[in-house]
């Protein structure tokens, strides 16, 4: 079994200070995630699915416990540090696609490359071209994203995950707002693109039909991992 | 493909995404500088026209011999007797052998021209009429270096050959004198002599004009029984505004009273030293006014932005990428404006000046629209586009990608 690119060690998160004003969120999460899996995390609103989403993708910083990312203690990196590791080693779908409306499709999904090197290269734009072409948008790469469809977008928005080829891609309720085909269509190139990259997955979802087709389900209730499955594959 | 690198390319896509706001800022900054632009081309051109008109007329630095001072004068047992100095005869104060001296004068760092003068009160006389005069003894070779008479000529000629003089035009409509005419000098020891009128000038001050009398070195001398001595030297100096500084070294090199045109001008200059605080007073208000306009827009679009910034920093940004990318909005600001104000002030400063006329058509003064001012517009605009993004570039650089992702 391939080392863990995830490792959480009794992870706590807690909002507000003070003992009467303080929320514990989490309350000691332990897991890993390994190369080549599509782990779901399903849960009722208000579990903590959102928190734990944000301490995986580094976006916050967990109250205590450790967070390993890629062999990396991430609690022993400052702000700075911690930015470009999560550049270079997440990728991340939203659950409202958010991309930036003043780009096109490609300048959206070739942006996080540049941030992390500065200048635009040519291998940058054929990467970014090539990941468009794949999610089908080789007609929509130079329009605004903004003129593009939802599901256009939530498309772009997976390929600009996958730009960096990430070896941890975070998704949150990535076929919430689409309609059934093109989540599927949406889910599928997910799989994809996993395959080939032999990166990680870890996808917060309400969608049952998603949730069955992973590989492992981790089910999140109150702020503690309730269940951790892996649904037979079909 | 964008030849930029990631913070330009990022922040010049963010202020064309503003549009509105964007060029609405953009000509506030540009007014704002093209006020300062037109404010400071009106006010050194003003400035530079009167100096230059002051200092046509007169010497940088006025050598002369010192006052006598009172001597404290007691008697054997102690006590006073006098502290006060009865005046000469001559009336005038004099350099005697002042041929070394001039030559010293000379030599000294950005002298151009020394010019002895032989100055001292006397009467014109035409026929009935009299006139109370300013008897100017020069030698017009070396004192057309100082002052340049050929150019204040209205009628005649500069060259002042034997019993020769050159009158101001006020003191030839008083006295109905022509060039050619003669005209009787009488001093105040009743030495008199006929001089004929060769040229006449116009100084462009009417006192000047009325009671300046110019005539030979040695005419005056006689007239004034100086013989042999100069009253003052007028200097001439490469920059008229170290006239403080040479005049000092004058003093130095010589035993005589060294007078920069600054001395003698003293109200003319307090009045451009504050009409210049004045006008930098209003720049200063202005240049406040486009700093808080520019940090204004970009706090507003900082809050505007916040989802945008937040994916930047969700997909890798760092917070001095962000940073670098609202002080880049600043600097593009600043930068746009400094032209759009360079060019509305250069067009004021040109409608003015078809404006602001006398009465022959003539622009009453050079507006001053030099290099350097748009050197300074330009420092000045990005300087302050610069120091008015600080703030918002902080907060956005504050922003927590996770709260701003979330409120969407």
């Amino acid at each position: 079994m391939s080392n863990p690119i995830l490792q959480l060690k009794d992870v706590k998160k807690t909002y507000g200070q003070g003992t009467d004003a303080a929320c514990e969120v989490l309350h000691g999460i332990d897991m890993d995630i390994r190369g080549g899996e599509l782990t779901a995390l399903i849960g009722p609103s208000g579990s903590g699915k959102s928190t734990l989403l944000n301490l995986l993708g580094l976006l916050e910083r967990p109250t205590s416990g450790t967070i390993h990312l890629d062999g990396v203690n991430t609690g022993e990196l400052n702000d700075r540090a911690l930015t470009a590791l999560r550049g270079r080693k997440i990728g991340f779908v939203f659950q409202f696609h958010h991309l930036l409306p003043a780009f096109t499709a490609m300048e959206n999904v070739f942006l996080p490359a540049q941030a992390l090197a500065r200048w635009q290269t040519k291998a940058m734009l054929e990467r970014a071209e090539k990941l468009l072409r794949e999610v089908g948008l080789e007609d929509a790469m130079h329009r605004k994203s903004n003129e593009l469809s939802g599901g256009q977008q939530q498309r772009v928005a997976v390929a600009r995950a996958l730009m960096n080829q990430p070896p941890l891609l975070l998704a949150d309720e990535p076929t919430g707002n689409l309609d059934t085909v093109t989540a599927d269509q949406v889910f599928a190139l997910f799989r994809r693109l996993l395959s080939e990259q032999g990166s990680a997955a870890l996808v917060v979802t309400h969608d049952p039909r998603l949730a069955e087709r992973a590989d492992r389900v981790l089910s999140l209730v109150d702020g503690r991992i309730l269940s951790d499955a892996r649904p037979s594959r079909r | 493909m964008s030849a930029l690198p990631f913070e330009p390319f990022v922040a010049l896509r963010f202020l064309r995404e503003g549009r509105a706001q964007t060029l609405l800022i953009f000509v506030g900054v540009g007014v704002g500088i093209g006020v300062m632009v037109f404010l400071s081309a009106l006010i050194s051109g003003l400035q530079g026209s009167l100096i230059k008109n002051t200092l046509s007329t007169q010497a940088h630095v006025v050598v002369r011999a010192p006052e006598r001072t009172p001597t404290v004068l007691h008697d054997a047992a102690g006590a006073l007797v006098g502290a006060a100095v009865e005046k000469g005869a001559e009336r005038v104060a004099r350099i005697d052998a002042w041929q070394p001296i001039s030559d010293t004068i000379a030599k000294l760092a950005t002298v151009t021209a020394v010019a002895p003068t032989v100055a001292g009160s006397a009467f014109a006389h035409q026929g009935p009429l009299t006139a109370s005069i300013a008897l100017r003894g020069i030698d017009v070779a070396s004192y057309r270096r100082v002052v340049n008479l050929e150019e204040k000529l209205t009628s005649g000629r500069s060259d002042l050959v034997g019993n020769s003089a050159l009158i101001g035009i006020e003191l030839a409509n008083n006295l109905s004198l022509h060039v050619g005419d003669r005209l009787r000098l009488r001093t105040t020891a009743n030495r008199e002599d006929i001089v004929r009128v060769s040229g006449i000038f116009d100084l462009g001050n009417k006192d000047v004009n009325q009671r300046w009398v110019f005539v030979s070195l040695r005419e005056a001398q006689s007239l004034l029984d100086l013989s042999g001595s100069v009253s003052t030297f007028e200097v001439r100096i490469e920059d008229p505004f170290a006239a403080e500084a040479v005049a000092e070294n004058i003093r130095q090199h010589t035993t005589l009273v060294a007078e920069p045109w600054t001395q003698l001008n003293r109200q003319l200059l307090v009045a451009l030293k504050s009409q210049s605080s004045s006008s930098i007073m209003i720049q200063v208000f202005v240049v406040l006014a486009v700093a808080l306009g520019i940090a204004s827009v970009l706090v507003v679009s900082v809050v505007q932005k916040s989802k945008e910034i937040g994916i930047l920093r969700a997909t890798g940004t760092s917070v001095r990428s962000i940073t670098w990318i609202f002080l880049i909005q600043g600097l593009v600001v600043g930068l746009v404006g400094a032209v759009v104000g360079s060019l509305l002030g250069a067009l004021l400063a040109f409608v003015f000046s078809r404006m602001a006329v006398s009465a022959d058509g003539s622009p009453t003064f050079p507006v001053d629209l030099g290099p350097d001012l748009f050197l300074r517009a330009f420092l000045v605009a990005i300087g302050v586009g610069l120091a008015a993004a600080i703030s918002p570039a902080r907060r956005a650089a504050r922003l927590d990608p996770a709260v701003a992702i979330r409120h969407v």
